[in-house]
């Protein structure tokens, strides 16, 4: 302890900082392993020449990126003009996962609201209900879907039973099949932040409103949803960013003519016929897509935190 | 005096009921215009919620709600015309204060720009008119509760309901809102329905109190009747400090009631109708209304020795013990020192009761 300061067991502020930098080594080295070093394989395999059975060939090219944006003919020796296929995927996923994530929200906001109007014992049963179907695996879940979407399927039966149909409705394989698919697969995703935002919302400010002259609608409109907007935006980035992603439900779904991104990324990984580069040049670019997403939207609610 | 379409609220035997649990049994009010009138009582006594079957939050069980003669108790909440200053103000947090105190007005239809100089109107009646643009989360305790009351205030609503508004204010603040609540009522003309536990605040504040205790109604009246007349031991155990004093009535004569109030010492006081001869009942008399002498006054004045003093700021209380008889707590004012002395403890003193003072009680 000779010249440590005379505070006896006190640690100086350097071995104070030292010790903090240690003590936050676990969480860099799962950062690092989890989301910097995968993120940082499939950039530098962008980049790289592709080996026809897959895999890569450590050679620096741009082929991947030009493959995806431009068409230079069947053999590579024409003036390149825009590749609209894969813009088309992109695009098609992007309208697709916006209609999940509206299907979600419009279903998943009153049955947030309602849980979270239930006296409070009751809650957490709602919640489990809700969650119970998410114990099983995706894939099952999905061909669960399939089933009961299907021409012949209970759903048509139960409709054609009712009389409010003659001729089955036809949903498998169209677009309307993945934005349900996509929709069941991350609606917990919607339900969950926003039941946790309307829980701690003041019912008090609904009956003022209501004391004001508002109508129940008006109420929701202007005083309701400004208070739980962020568990909303939650809402819809976790149900959208998964949903762009995604290939269980468009594959099974959607039929072939249906691609979305995942698909398409999923295609390149899968047995012999692959394309790597092509498959981490598409990734990067969806993760890119995403990130501007996340940006906007962080934004936006930072614009409306600083409003109040 | 009044018919009954000039009631600006008119209570008809309303009964609330949540399960088997009665909030309110059978309670009937009749609030004038212009009235500043309280309901008083400790909580869970109903007060709540009879300020929400008028505001249209809860629907009565049985009975009628009239609103300057018309039944309301079937309207939802925004189709009534009266207005709510909240206990925890309940302002829109995501709304400016001027925005707060416009909403109501534009629901009503006004004008976006009729609406702003409404609110530039009412925030100027609560002196908040420089902070109209901030949030309400800005703004200290006192000022969010006077903006909630220039929020209710702006629509012109025919009554205006304060469910125990200045409740989480500090003294000093409260003292001084009271006074303001007061002004701005009579200001505005407007009917104010105000709800507290505090017996204190409704004797400032009042035109007219209703005790209320266990869903009912247990008196109604302006602030010095009920003080000084108190029907019940509810009443005059609730209504600030008081002796109560298990009496036997000995006999009635000529509208007196003579009673014994234990150890061979008698006072008598007015008589009450359904108490006669031998009952057995409480008797109140107010602390500040009896006083103390060193000899007899009277047939009445009761001997017995200074136990203790207490100051208590305007007020010294002194506390006497009768021989083999009662307690009684006596207030002499401060100010009157001069003329009225302070036992010591341990002294002789006689306890004098100022004429009309002691009350019989219905229990």
């Amino acid at each position: 302890m000779a010249g440590g300061g005379g505070t006896g067991g006190g640690v100086s502020a350097s071995t104070y900082a030292g010790l903090r930098y240690w003590l936050l080594l676990p969480s860099w080295l799962v950062l690092g392993f989890i989301v910097l070093a995968p993120v940082g394989v499939m950039l530098i395999y962008s980049f790289l020449t592709k080996e026809f059975r897959g895999g890569v060939i450590w050679e620096f090219t741009l082929d991947a990126y030009d493959q995806f944006f431009f068409d230079r003919g069947l053999f590579g020796d024409e003036p390149p003009k825009i590749e609209w296929t894969y813009i088309l995927i992109f695009w098609r996923s992007i309208w697709q996962a916006g209609a999940a994530t509206l299907l979600a929200l419009v279903i998943g906001f009153p049955t947030a609201y309602f849980i979270a109007t239930r006296p409070e014992r009751v809650r957490p049963i709602w919640v489990f209900l809700i969650t119970i179907p998410y114990w099983v695996n995706l894939l099952i879940r999905t061909v669960s879907m399939k089933f009961l979407l299907r021409d012949q399927g209970p759903l048509n039966d139960f409709l054609i039973w009712t009389g409010l149909i003659d001729t089955p409705i036809h949903v498998i394989n169209t677009d309307v099949a993945v934005q349900i698919g996509l929709f069941y697969s991350y609606l917990p995703f919607m339900v969950l932040p926003i039941y946790a935002a309307v829980e701690r919302y003041d019912f008090a400010l609904s009956e003022a409103a209501a004391d004001l002259y508002a109508t129940k609608w008006v109420a929701l409109r202007r005083v309701l949803l400004p208070s739980v907007r962020p568990g909303v935006i939650a809402g819809c980035i976790l149900v959208y960013v998964p949903s762009l992603g995604a290939f269980l439900a468009p594959d099974l779904l959607g039929g072939a003519k249906n691609f979305m991104i995942g698909s398409l990324i999923e295609e390149q990984f899968k047995g012999n016929a692959g394309n790597w580069p092509f498959g981490a040049a598409a990734s990067m670019i969806l993760l890119t897509m995403v990130m501007i997403i996340l940006l906007l939207f962080a934004r936006q609610q930072a614009r409306a935190e600083r409003e109040g | 005096m009044q018919d009954n379409a000039t009631y600006a609220v008119d209570i008809r035997s309303a009964v609330k009921r949540f399960g088997s649990f009665t909030a309110l049994d059978r309670v009937s009010l009749s609030i004038r215009d212009n009235e500043f009138f309280t309901l008083l009582g400790p909580s869970g006594c109903g007060k709540t919620t009879l300020l929400r079957l008028i505001a249209g939050f809860e629907d009565v069980t049985e009975g009628e709600i009239l609103l300057f003669g018309e039944e309301i108790e079937t309207l939802p909440p925004h189709q009534r015309p009266v207005n709510t200053v909240f206990q925890n103000y309940a302002l829109f947090p995501k709304m400016t204060v001027e925005e707060n105190v416009m909403f109501g007005v534009e629901m009503r239809g006004a004008r976006r720009s009729e609406a702003r100089r409404r609110a530039g109107e009412m925030l100027e009646l609560v002196r908040l008119e420089r902070f109209a643009g901030r949030r309400p989360a800005q703004l200290s305790g006192g000022q969010q509760q006077r903006v909630a009351l220039a929020r209710a205030l702006a629509p012109q609503p025919k009554v205006l309901l304060l469910d125990e508004p200045l409740s989480a204010l500090d003294l000093k603040l409260r003292k001084a809102m009271q006074m303001e609540l007061k002004s701005i009522q009579r200001e505005t003309g407007i009917t104010f329905i105000f709800v507290t536990h505090d017996q204190e605040e409704a004797l400032t504040m009042s035109d007219r109190i209703a005790v209320m205790s266990e869903g009912r109604v247990q008196q109604m009246g302006e602030a010095r009747e009920i003080y000084e007349r108190p029907h019940n031991m509810f009443v005059a155990d609730f209504i600030g400090d008081t002796n109560l004093l298990d009496v036997t009535v000995d006999r009635i004569e000529d509208g007196r009631a003579i009673c014994h109030i234990g150890g061979g010492h008698v006072l008598t006081c007015d008589a009450v109708d359904g108490i006669g001869a031998g009952a057995q009942v409480h008797m109140s008399i107010r602390p500040e209304r009896l006083v103390l002498s060193d000899e007899a006054l009277g047939a009445e004045s009761l001997a017995g020795t200074v136990v203790d003093n207490v100051f208590i700021g305007t007020d010294i209380q002194s506390m006497i013990q009768l021989e083999n008889g009662p307690r009684f707590a006596v207030r002499t004012s401060n100010s009157d020192r001069g003329a009225r002395r302070i036992f010591a403890p341990g002294a002789q003193a006689f306890v004098n009761a100022e004429p009309g003072a002691a009350r019989l009680l219905i229990d």
